[in-house]
């Protein structure tokens, strides 16, 4: 069998030696051949896509076509309580193309034009803090930390537009039992690349570099809160935050750390570059709540990317971007007007 | 604009572009209406008159476009939202005031306007547009500070204030405050 590092190699993307979580290219194979025999079939083009919708949306594994760009990276369907919307996946083209990472530019096509610099290879992930093991992890030995897992959220920015993203990884808790947080930590900060040599916006002035974000320990801890290593099942594209980011889906967009290089365990809430940079429009939380407003936009509704039509009316915004179930406990007595 | 919203071609949200598109226009069409007459003064160009009130109309065309992208594609026309928007929304009030500003100026555009308002009157109502450029210039920046990125905001501010400093500099009343005085001595 050859590992899949041997068969795709790009400078866009990582290369990782993981290959017990593979599917299988003869199950891919399989699956697409049987909606290769649907569209083929006397039922024609339209009931063929019908039934390739139904299919997708029976299984939210299958949901996801594999892009084809970049190393293969896939998990088994997380069993995590809310980890498998059965919304409609955006395209990976969208997902891919329409990006806020500014350490990149600020455009949001700025990222897809520009993160082919980013080197992600070799890197790794410093742990540090009030922890008992403390410790640099490679790579590599992340990738094999906890068992891969594929999880389909929304991804709601706080511009208001969304996404539906099949992301690869697993729950943050998994590493952070490893260390074993002192019963003084109480948030953990997330640190990310900031290297003016390949990243082109960390040369501007627009936000403090490197990018920091922040979480409540009890945040930081829940099931949903994911270590992605990849996404369609493949390795995470630069764009999208090479090779292991942050997703907190209940949050907007910008609290899901990007490239991370440094997780420490603090006492004190940590101050995120955003609510650095304006802390009257972007708060610590940073919970999507349609029922508080940003200073210059409504965060009522949304759009969703690729889905809703150009005339549409914007779709309405959940509580916690519809997490409400899984999450709403972290919250409770807490005035989320003020603590927004 | 047009043929990329047929053609998929607007990128991953084209409601957005419209929005930014059309605005962007908007501000660039003002300044080079603000800078015609500038231009026809410094090196002697009558015919660039002409084109003034052309490329006014055409700042006039797309502010409206502007508005109806962020009424109909951000809004879907709830008026409403629309009204609470406005009110809230420092920098969509203030936008709001410049499109109320620029209208009398577009309705009054025609010759037959001039001569009934009397060409006096006609060019002070029409001095509005220095406000409405200001106002817009302001809108631009309230949208990008959240971001802190300025650049853009800066050429288009850079661009307005020259035009406008040199309208100033040009003026009776800084004439009289500065070259008199000195002439005179």
């Amino acid at each position: 069998m050859r590992f899949n590092q041997f068969w795709k190699s790009s400078d866009s993307g990582f290369v990782h030696p993981l290959s017990s979580e593979i599917t299988p290219q003869v199950a891919y194979a399989q699956r697409r051949d049987w909606l290769r025999q649907m569209a083929a079939g006397a039922a024609g083009l339209s009931m063929a896509a019908w039934a390739s919708r139904e299919a997708f949306a029976q299984t939210p594994s299958e949901a996801v076509v594999r892009p084809g760009k970049l190393p293969q990276l896939t998990g088994a369907v997380s069993r995590v309580s809310g980890a498998n919307t059965m919304e409609k996946v955006t395209t990976y083209a969208d997902a891919s193309s329409y990006n806020n990472f500014y350490e990149f530019g600020t455009d949001k096509s700025d990222p897809a034009k520009y993160a082919h610099t980013l080197q992600t290879k070799p890197w790794s992930v410093e742990v540090e803090g009030l922890v008992k093991k403390p410790g640099r992890f490679d790579l590599d030995a992340l990738l094999k930390l906890s068992p891969m897992e594929e999880r389909i959220y929304r991804l709601r920015c706080v511009e208001g537009w969304s996404m539906v993203i099949p992301w690869v990884g697993y729950s943050l808790v998994e590493l952070i039992k490893r260390v074993e947080p002192l019963g003084s930590a109480k948030y953990v900060e997330f640190i990310t690349q900031a290297d003016p040599k390949t990243m082109p916006g960390v040369r501007s002035r627009v936000l403090d570099w490197p990018y920091v974000e922040g979480l409540r320990m009890d945040e930081a801890m829940h099931p949903l809160t994911l270590l992605s290593f990849g996404m369609y099942g493949e390795v995470l594209p630069n764009q999208n935050g090479a090779p292991v980011r942050l997703v907190v889906p209940w949050k907007y967009g910008f609290k899901s750390a990007k490239s991370l290089v440094k997780i420490r365990f603090v006492e004190k809430q940590p101050i995120n570059s955003w609510g650095r940079s304006a802390p009257q429009e972007y708060g610590f939380y940073s919970n999507v709540n349609p029922n508080v407003n940003h200073p210059r936009w409504s965060q009522a509704t949304e759009r969703r990317i690729g889905e809703d039509g150009l005339f549409a009316k914007k779709r309405k915004t959940l509580m916690f971007n519809g997490y409400e179930a899984q999450v709403g406990q972290l919250y409770t007595g807490m005035d989320l007007t003020k603590l927004y | 604009m047009v043929w990329g919203a047929g053609n998929d071609a607007l990128g991953a949200n084209p409601a957005e572009y419209l929005i930014r598109a059309t605005g962007d226009w908007t501000l660039r069409l003002l300044c080079v209406t603000l800078a015609v007459t500038p231009l026809r003064v410094m090196f002697g160009l009558p015919e660039l008159a002409k084109l003034r009130r052309m490329l006014g109309l055409f700042s006039y065309f797309y502010v409206v476009l502007h508005l109806l992208c962020y009424s109909w594609l951000d809004m879907s026309f709830e008026w409403g939202d629309i009204a609470a928007d406005i009110a809230k929304r420092p920098f969509i009030l203030v936008s709001f005031s410049a499109f109320v500003l620029l209208t009398p100026l577009a309705l009054t555009s025609f010759n037959r306007a001039i001569r009934r308002l009397g060409a006096k009157r006609w060019q002070l109502l029409h001095r509005l547009v220095y406000a409405v450029a200001v106002l817009a210039v302001l809108h631009f920046f309230w949208m990008r500070a959240g971001k802190s990125n300025f650049a853009e905001v800066f050429v288009y501010a850079s661009v307005l204030f020259a035009l406008l400093a040199w309208r100033v500099v040009r003026s009776s009343l800084w004439q009289w405050l500065f070259r008199s005085g000195s002439f005179t001595r």
